[in-house]
């Protein structure tokens, strides 16, 4: 079977084997790193670690912090290698620049074990073949940070920095390496002689960085694996973080921008009249897709914005919808013209002679993001150059596409990385904010802070794409599936989201592509938040129909997976799935791979007065081969159920005449506290390569309560979320 | 002229009387820790203390509270010591991106002044701040933390 991941693998081999074998070579930016982030008073031994001659070590870290704990997460798997006093340890986020690139994602990469995700690049110009441009990465997303930056950056960097330390000492102090013990950020020697790593880093720094290390044992940490305190958290709680709507400039103006409504729209027109006068009022700004108003406060721009009428030029989207949406993906699929996303057995001879086939289609609605901090980006354009300021996901990638806006070269771009105020894919490669920012800043003297108002945030999202997906499968006398014949529109990332773990005889999984009209783009967990409820909610409708207990039915279909099998008991014994419910309550349990990690839920729920859902009690199993921090891990799996749940219950975006019609969070309601349901974490560390913690948490959610509800009332919903539906008769209850 | 008593200090704002409280904090006071969500009202990302109740800030004219007694994010800590809520917060490692958590931290020390041993209804009903990351868990323990529940 040629995989996709495969084919990547061979196609970047084929056009970049010398860009990759650049960029793999181990440290050879560590001279241009220096240059950016070295100190006097401290010495990089390699790309990642400065120790200064106080005995600080500073990780230097490539990725965003979003609130998964990143940025204390990495530089826990570097001190861990370099032996390092966790007291000493400091934290700083990379520049945006080459020297800092995500090389642990390229070397993963290049071994074939790992996929580049997909929210590096917008579906438009997603693409394989530049090498160059997957090099220069510093992406956040497709939780990828400790599993490839991490383990094949942070901890190989900690070990060489360790062993260049023990090296200037045993040079010094005339001993040999291996009688040098390395510990708590001290060097000694029986003889007596000690040194700190501070002391011996300027030495050290001398030799050359080696590129064959040897990693610790996992029985040796003292530091991975620990619950560490995150370091981006006190400034956190007295409002001391700065994100990228926080930044206050001399002479800075604030922007406020309406793009046309309609999807693909442009500016007409616009009489500046009503606004021109009004108070604070410095400038109205004119691009090809949007009116901005710049003004001396946030407030005071968007009355101004407010009065405008503009007009648009609505181009070939005014009349989309998402009936019509819909209803062209139902065409697409009955027209039958499918590319092959993998292919096991004969599917289509197991399905004609099967004594039993079950068919259902199910369909999710568009998603909008919804970061708590808009979208927001300060620029200023001084003598021909660029600087910027805001929360990026990828801050290289955001380089090079602001630098491509402003029509100048990279070089002449700087960019500032502030804290971000929730990403979720958001903040990655879809930069519609950045565009209109640098548009605006190139009319205007001073910086600019251009910020989205909510309803602009809601209405100019990339959303998490509707899908439609159709499903068959085959059972035999013995309730074991015999076919599986996946059928659905769009397929975007990660590969593995569309797969099956169960071993099912034949399996077929077909797309087809290009149906969505409206921007869209990754949204946390990606193709997992569609796929995690199809499949698991249909597996769990072959459950029924082979009359046999979800739990044991999947369990039966696990003979070649025991990591997923180990995951799905030890959630089903979390949840007491062997003890009935009680009267009122029922269960539904789902089970997902995604990012490298296994996760498998059980969703209590009851019924409200009024037939809504409410989800009681969630546990998680979860093997993500390792686990660096168990806290933030813990906080990433609840939280990433928490934003599925919000999905599963209430996320739905409508298009009506091109546009998006919910606007604010009052017509896009999110999970608060009151709906939150107790939620148990429980890892297995199975020593697997190790898998993400940021998305893995939302994959399986939205299937588990459905299945849940199913087995309270005997209702299938096959469609989210679940507020349109009189859950007790199984009856939509709100308009499509 | 609109006379502000933000944190202690007396502020004199050349703004209009409409202008939201939300907005004179952050663009004319540069108190950034105040957050701007929604700007309706329904996220609570804007909470602050008038007279020590939670107020969300973002739908509030600033005519409407001069002279009385503001608190802010940033006044929470006078004095240099965290206010308990706020350690509290650390302790449970509540933050995620952070981003909602003042509205969060000023809902929760208006709640235990209110309330000062909630029950969850009561931490279920005063506490309607949406918070993306999905630290609700976090915060929870966090206030039964800081009340000693």
């Amino acid at each position: 079977m040629v995989t996709r991941r495969m084919f990547i693998v061979s196609g970047i081999v084929a056009s970049g084997g010398l860009a990759i074998g650049y960029a793999l070579m181990p440290y050879t930016t560590l001279g241009r790193a220096r240059k950016i982030a070295g100190k006097p008073d401290a010495s990089m031994l390699t790309t990642w670690v400065r120790i200064g001659t106080d005995n600080s070590v500073t990780v230097i870290v490539p990725h965003s912090e979003m609130g998964q704990g990143v940025h204390t997460s990495l530089p826990m798997m570097l001190a861990e290698e370099l032996d390092a006093d966790w007291s000493l340890v400091r934290m700083e986020q990379a520049p945006a620049d080459m020297a800092f690139a995500n090389v642990g994602l390229a070397r993963g990469f290049l071994r074939g074990d790992k996929s580049i995700p997909g929210v590096l690049s917008g579906p438009a110009d997603f693409t394989f073949r530049k090498i160059a441009e997957l090099m220069n990465l510093q992406l956040t997303g497709g939780s990828t940070s400790v599993r490839f930056t991490g383990v094949d950056g942070m901890r190989r960097t900690g070990a060489a920095a360790r062993a260049m330390l023990i090296k200037a000492a045993a040079q010094k102090w005339s001993v040999p390496e291996l009688e040098i013990v390395a510990r708590q950020s001290k060097l000694t020697h029986a003889s007596g002689k000690s040194a700190t790593y501070g002391e011996m880093a300027t030495a050290a720094a001398e030799l050359d960085v080696p590129s064959n290390v040897q990693l610790k044992r996992k029985s040796d940490y003292t530091i991975v694996g620990r619950p560490i305190k995150r370091f981006d958290i006190p400034s956190k709680v007295d409002g001391s973080a700065r994100f990228g709507v926080d930044l206050r400039l001399p002479n800075m103006s604030f922007a406020v921008v309406a793009a046309s409504p309609v999807f693909g729209g442009k500016l007409k027109s616009v009489d500046e009249a009503p606004a021109k006068s009004m108070r604070g009022v410095r400038q109205i700004v004119k691009l090809p897709d949007a009116v901005a108003v710049v003004a001396d406060n946030t407030w005071r721009a968007n009355q101004a914005l407010m009065a405008l009428r503009p007009e648009w030029d609505e181009g070939p989207n005014a009349a989309t919808s998402s009936a019509s949406i819909f209803a062209a993906m139902d065409a697409a699929l009955d027209a039958g013209k499918f590319k092959s996303d993998f292919s096991i057995g004969n599917v289509d001879a197991a399905l004609k002679d099967a004594r039993k086939v079950i068919g259902h289609a199910y369909r999710v609605p568009y998603l909008a993001h919804a970061t708590m901090e808009t979208m927001n980006c300060t620029a200023h354009f001084d003598n021909g150059k660029l600087t910027i300021w805001g929360g990026f996901q990828d801050g290289l990638g955001a380089r090079a596409k602001a630098a491509k806006f402003a029509g100048i070269p990279i070089d002449d771009v700087t960019l500032n990385h502030t804290a971000m105020g929730g990403g979720f894919g958001r903040r990655g490669s879809t930069l519609n904010y950045l565009q209109h920012a640098i548009g605006v800043a190139r009319q205007v003297q001073g910086p600019v802070q251009l910020v989205f108002t909510r309803e602009e945030d809601m209405t100019q999202d990339y959303y998490r794409h509707g899908s439609v997906s159709r499903m068959n499968a085959a059972l035999d006398d013995k309730g074991k599936v015999t076919a599986w014949l996946h059928q659905f529109t769009e397929k975007f990332d990660p590969p593995e989201a569309t797969m099956v773990n169960y071993d099912f005889a034949n399996q077929a999984s077909r797309y087809v592509k290009g149906l969505n009209p409206i921007p869209w783009g990754p949204w946390r967990s990606v193709d997992h938040t569609q796929m995690g409820f199809f499949i698991e909610s249909f597996v769990d409708e072959l459950a029924h129909e082979a009359r046999q207990d979800p739990f044991e039915f999947r369990r039966a279909h696990l003979s070649a997976a025991p990591r997923h099998k180990a995951v799905l008991e030890l959630a089903a014994s979390m949840a007491g799935w062997d003890k009935r419910p009680a009267a009122g309550q029922a269960r539904g349990i789902a089970l997902r791979e995604a990012f490298g990690t296994i996760v498998a839920q059980v969703a209590e729920v009851a019924l409200t007065k009024d037939g809504r859902v409410r989800v009681l009690n969630i546990w998680s199993a979860v093997d993500p081969g390792e686990v660096v921090n168990p806290a933030t891990f813990t906080a990433q799996i609840q939280g990433g159920a928490v934003y599925g749940l919000t999905a599963a219950l209430y996320g739905e975006i409508t298009i009506a005449k091109g546009r998006v019609m919910q606007r604010n969070f009052t017509e896009y309601d999110m999970v608060r506290m009151g709906d939150v349901p107790r939620h148990e974490v429980r890892f297995i560390e199975s020593g697997a390569p190790t898998g993400g913690a940021g998305e893995p948490g939302t994959a399986p959610i939205a299937a588990a309560v459905g299945n849940a509800i199913f087995a309270l009332t005997g209702q299938r919903i096959r469609e989210l979320p679940f507020k349109n539906f009189d859950l007790k008769t199984g009856t939509r209850i709100a308009a499509l | 002229m609109i006379s502000l008593t933000v944190n202690g200090a007396k502020h004199e704002v050349d703004v209009e009387e409409n202008m939201p409280l939300l907005w004179v904090l952050r663009d004319v006071l540069n108190l950034t820790g105040t957050k701007y969500g929604c700007g309706v009202a329904v996220c609570g990302a804007c909470t602050v203390l008038i007279e020590g109740a939670a107020v969300r800030s973002c739908s509030l004219p600033a005519g409407l509270v001069s002279g009385k007694s503001i608190t802010t994010i940033e006044g929470l800590s006078a004095g240099g010591a965290l206010h308990k809520v706020q350690q509290a917060w650390i302790d449970a490692q509540a933050p995620q991106c952070g981003y909602c958590q003042s509205g969060q931290i000023m809902a929760a020390v208006a709640l235990l002044s209110d309330k000062p041993k909630p029950t969850d209804d009561e931490i279920d009903s005063v506490m309607t701040n949406i918070c993306r990351c999905g630290s609700y868990a976090q915060v929870r323990a966090a206030i039964h933390a800081a009340a000693g529940t």
